[in-house]
């Protein structure tokens, strides 16, 4: 970059000029809008029941075949800085609400490209900005004047299952919707403390397993271990468990301060020799004194106390991981004991049931911990003939409770199908006839932008979509009712009340939020640098 | 035009992608490659592959078994992966079934590609594809006979399953034999699907035929140095614990000493100490002492000395056979002798199967466990052998727990289709061109067997149609003499399970397929110098 002194001399601001590659002004905008436009018409299709997946082949060569608009951008290996930018808004979309990732980016993306004509009307930027916040303001107001609320208890859940089966219905599992909903609501509500509306998501474990078809996915009320029991020889069943975990492993042990023990005479060694012996029986005595009937360690045992174990009765499972560990604490009302000293009778957990099931010819064992004393907790074993659907059934699954447990903390919805943006759309256009200037125009382009999720919709349900857009357009207008959307499954009505497909409005108000918040920012980047050559 | 107005590049260096049509040529294409490479080893008549190891050009493989063939070979192509994958996960879950699965979903998706020619929609392939699947599985259901009345009847399906089977395996000349040896050591399982305690010994030498279920149990081991090779009535201890020094485990210990004779004193004592466990083992009162790790030359001495026969490093597998098979618990800690469960054993001896001296235990307490000893020319065949048996052992043990049969030889695919075609006249729209399709795909499977066994396949097939037509709904291919005729007589009967796994697994991966419209390849993993 260059200047002139008052001498008409050139000096350089920017070093190494030559190395960098440099792009100002419109042209930068104009740039990173296309960059932005890429991802989102890449994201497009994905939109929808009807919408299509990708495969991602990662550096190792590994498949994911999936609809998850945030998975597929954050797998995607993105190079470009504006690219990167909407894959955390899609990450931003997907931590907050967990569901929706995919339209939050078509929508950004069309806000830019809106932008664009914007900007060659010669509109400067920051005003667009001011425009899209002026207007992202009404369609949220117009988001929650037209709200509905849905009703439901822990005995009447099927609202809540029609909102989780229009998460799943863009997802591989949608020929399950109706049985994997059911297991999706079911999970979150026996977790839910209703009263607080909260959930915790931790005590709801996902565990994926081939074999089988995604329909034989199951509900188990119970934690899952993909391990088994320390000896063959232990009973697989217990009963009226009580539960010992502890984070110490069944070894000799291993002081972390540096140490040597020297044995230099025939005495020390047999001192040593019975102290070692001691351990082991110490340990064990110690477990079977506190009651327990079941132990979970988080580390190894010894042979010698491994068969310890067995003959006082212990069964015994090893290496149990951390995250398991917590959640079978939670679970039983077990405290973790980091030494076998401190073991109780109060410490210990307890379960109706710990089984030990094998599955398939190859012989995988899991343990089972049922009924479990303390708080719910749930696992979701998913099936699949294949690994990716697996993977992919796990992901959908994920959303569908994340839709729950929005509900559950904001029982208000909107409808989907398109017909919030439509409508959202539409209030805007009248809106914009009374503001006067140049925001005028932002605000029209937003409500042109809305479309764009509808729109994708439609052509996605291979559909006119401008036609099939513009006539829910009208019968929106004409009935003053907001929940008409585009009839992707040609199910013979555009009300989306009849069709129950619905969006939690906590999701809807973030996905405008968010997508206008990027948009802004890109339009405000007038200048890239960077460094070129380095390939 | 200025720089801004080309085409965004948003990914890595390296990456690439493949868009729409692109995606969708390239996902079919693979797939399609895959199951045609797979398709000539499908029935009675298909051919081997020999597989050859990148790294060991002499090590190779003659298979006939898909999963085999699929997991060995090196695959970049992401629909190809998914296949793959499929074959995989059929093997794991029923254990046969594994060429079908992938011929079947390559077929669907070569009808799936002429359909999208024809501007039909994948998604609208994927919905007349599922309702296609819907309407064969019932079916399936209808047609599948149960057997689990009569303990008897069943005894006679598996050993037809057996060898349906097995006659599209190596072991063709003799599948009576392997059906017989088969549906033996499954029931010995007792409902049990832990194929780990069907202990499989390959030994060369001998021919197929001679292979053999062992009544009891034979251990690849040899007895220690000067100790009987007869035991009768024996006691035996199955034992996890190192007989080779015994250290203190104590983290940190060492052994420092500042002249000889107190080194010679420790070892006196280290000696003593392994002495002392002996003494406590044979406190046991026993006279087999079977560990997993080595027993060195100490202790082997005083098991000798004292009457106990010592067998050394029986690996994991093998001592926890032996635990089921004897009754015995796998002890490690030997202080209350009271507390153990020994294992009993009427004989133990030493045999000889060709060249080498194996350990046979018979009259055990349970004999859920038994021993197949494999006898053939070369290892490749044995492994072959190995692989057809388990494939049989897999399909028995799930047979056991469902005692389901369809019709094999082609007759079931046949009354799928045709189920298919007449539900899809009553279907309207492009759905039902898809369901056609569906079925066109099922038909193939009988084609290309018959293919393979280098008959008019077109003529055969239609004419196996027909009679279905007909009503002769057990009608299929006879591919010995290459007629059509029924299946019933011919005795080829298959697993529900397998059939159901193979329709299900396809469709699944089908859709999976179908549903792509973009694939995204990440540049490889740059591999460094080191």
């Amino acid at each position: 970059m260059l200047r002139y002194d008052s001498s008409g001399k050139p000096f350089i601001i920017i070093r190494d000029q030559d190395q960098k590659e440099r792009l100002t002004g419109s042209e930068a905008r104009k740039a990173n809008i296309l960059a932005a436009m890429t991802v989102a018409n890449l994201m497009k299709t994905s939109i929808g029941p009807l919408g299509m997946d990708k495969i991602l082949v990662d550096q190792d060569g590994e498949v994911t075949a999936t609809n998850d608009g945030a998975t597929i951008l954050k797998n995607m290996q993105v190079e470009n800085p504006i690219a990167k930018l909407l894959v955390e808004l899609s990450q931003g979309q997907d931590d907050e609400i967990g569901d929706g990732t995919t339209s939050v980016v078509v929508f950004a993306g069309a806000l830019l490209e809106e932008s664009l004509s914007l900007l060659e009307k010669g509109i400067h930027p920051s005003k667009i900005s001011e425009g899209y916040e002026k207007a992202c303001d009404i369609a949220v107001q117009h988001l929650i004047s037209i709200c509905d609320k849905i009703e439901f208890d822990k005995e009447d859940c099927s609202s809540l299952i029609k909102a989780a089966k229009t998460s799943l219905g863009s997802k591989i599992v949608n020929q399950y919707t109706d049985k994997i909903a059911k297991i999706s609501v079911e999970a979150v509500l026996a977790v839910a403390d209703l009263e607080r509306k909260d959930v915790r998501f931790d005590l709801i474990k996902l565990e994926g397993k081939t074999g089988g078809t995604l329909g034989q996915t199951e509900l188990i009320d119970g934690i899952i271990i993909p391990k088994n029991f320390s000896h063959p020889q232990m009973p697989k069943q217990i009963k009226n468990a009580k539960i010992a975990i502890l984070t110490c492993p069944f070894e000799p042990p291993k002081p972390k301060t540096g140490h040597k023990l020297d044995i230099d005479s025939v005495k020390k060694y047999k001192e040593l020799l019975e102290i070692e012996q001691n351990y082991f029986k110490k340990m064990t005595d110690l477990v079977k004194k506190s009651g327990a009937t079941v132990v979970l360690c988080q580390w190894g045992f010894d042979d010698e106390a491994n068969h310890l174990l067995l003959q006082k009765e212990l069964p015994a499972v090893r290496w149990v991981s951390g995250t398991d560990i917590e959640l079978i604490a939670i679970a039983t009302g077990a405290r973790i004991v980091p030494r076998f000293s401190e073991l109780t009778p109060k410490k210990l957990g307890k379960a109706g049931m710990v089984t030990e099931k094998s599955l398939g010819t190859t012989d995988e064992k899991m343990i089972v911990i049922e009924k479990c004393s303390n708080t719910k907790t749930v696992t979701i074993l998913v099936k699949g003939g294949n690994k990716m659907v697996v993977e992919e059934g796990k992901r959908s699954i994920h959303d569908a409770l994340c839709v729950t447990r929005n509900l559950i903390k904001d029982n208000r919805i909107v409808y989907g199908g398109g017909a919030v943006e439509i409508s959202c759309s539409v209030a805007l256009n009248k809106a914009s006839k009374e503001i006067k200037g140049i925001e005028q125009y932002s605000i029209r382009a937003f409500s042109q932008a809305l479309l764009s999720v509808p729109i994708a919709l439609a052509s996605n349900s291979g559909l006119n979509s401008l036609e099939a857009v513009s006539e829910i357009q009208l019968k929106q207008m004409k009935e003053e009712k907001p929940f008409f959307g585009i009839d992707c499954l040609s199910k013979g009505t555009s009300n989306m009340k009849e069709q129950n497909v619905f969006d939690t409005l906590r999701g809807k108000i973030q996905q405008f939020l968010l997508a206008t918040q990027m948009a802004k920012m890109i339009l405000k980047i007038d200048d890239i640098i960077r460094p070129t050559g380095q390939y | 035009m200025s720089e801004a107005y080309q085409p965004a590049r948003i990914l890595n260096q390296g990456s690439t992608q493949e868009k729409a049509e692109g995606a969708r040529l390239s996902n079919f294409v693979g797939a399609i490659a895959l199951s045609d490479l797979i398709s000539t080893t499908l029935g009675p008549k298909g051919m081997d592959k020999i597989l050859q190891s990148p790294s060991n050009l002499l090590d190779s493989t003659i298979t006939n078994d898909g999963a085999t063939i699929l997991s060995s070979i090196q695959i970049s192509n992401p629909a190809a992966k998914i296949l793959i994958e499929i074959s995989k996960v059929q093997d794991d879950e029923i254990g046969d079934g594994t060429t079908s699965v992938v011929v079947l979903a390559g077929e669907l998706l070569k009808e799936s590609e002429k359909l999208i020619h024809k501007r039909i929609h994948p998604q609208t392939i994927i919905k007349g594809f599922r309702l296609a699947k819907d309407i064969a599985l019932k079916k399936l259901k209808e047609i599948a006979q149960d057997h689990s009345e009569n303990e008897e009847d069943l005894k006679k399906y598996l050993k037809k399953i057996a060898m349906t089977i097995f006659s599209t395996k190596i072991l063709t000349p003799y599948k009576s034999i392997f059906a017989d040896l088969a549906v033996d050591s499954i029931l010995r399982l007792k409902g049990s699907t832990n194929l780990e305690s069907i202990q499989i010994l390959k030994k060369t030498g001998g021919l197929l035929k001679e292979s053999y279920i062992e009544e009891g149990f034979v251990l690849d081991k040899k007895l220690g140095v000067g100790q009987p090779k007869r035991i009768e009535n024996a006691k035996i201890l199955v034992a996890n614990t190192s007989m080779d020094y015994d250290k203190i485990k104590i983290f940190g210990s060492r052994v420092v000493v500042n002249s000889s004779s107190k080194l010679a004193e420790i070892e006196e004592e280290e000696k003593k100490k392994m002495i002392r466990k002996c003494q406590k083992i044979v406190d046991h009162g026993i006279n087999v002492f079977i560990n997993r790790q080595l027993i060195y030359n100490l202790p082997e001495q005083f098991f000798t000395d004292h009457g106990v026969v010592s067998i050394e490093h029986a690996d994991f597998a093998g001592i926890e056979r032996l635990s089921l098979v004897t009754g015995g618990e796998i002890v490690s800690t030997f202080d209350h002798p009271e507390l153990v469960t020994l294992g009993t054993a009427k004989l133990i001896e030493e045999i000889m199967i060709g060249e080498d001296k194996l350990i046979r235990f018979s009259g055990c307490k349970e004999p859920s466990a038994c021993t197949i000893i494999l006898r053939g020319s070369s290892k490749q065949i044995l492994d072959e052998a190995e692989r057809s048996l388990h494939d049989g052992l897999a399909v028995l043990s799930q047979m056991v727990k469902n005692p389901k049969t369809v019709l094999g030889a082609g007759c079931t695919e046949i009354i799928m289709a045709q189920a298919i075609e007449e539900a899809a006249k009553e279907t309207s729209g492009k759905i039902q061109i898809a369901m056609e399709a569906f079925a066109r795909a099922l038909t193939r499977i009988p084609t290309i067997i018959a293919n393979n066994a280098g008959y008019d396949a077109e003529q055969l097939v239609s004419e196996l149609k027909t009679s279905h037509y007909k009503g002769n709904n057990t009608f299929g291919l006879d591919v010995t003499n290459g007629k059509v005729c029924d299946v019933q007589e011919l005795g080829i009967i298959e697993s529900f399970l397998v059939k159901k796994g193979m329709l299900l697994k396809a469709s699944e991966a089908t859709e999976m397929i179908l549903r792509v419209d973009h694939i995204m390849y990440s540049a490889p993993r740059q591999r460094g110098m080191n």
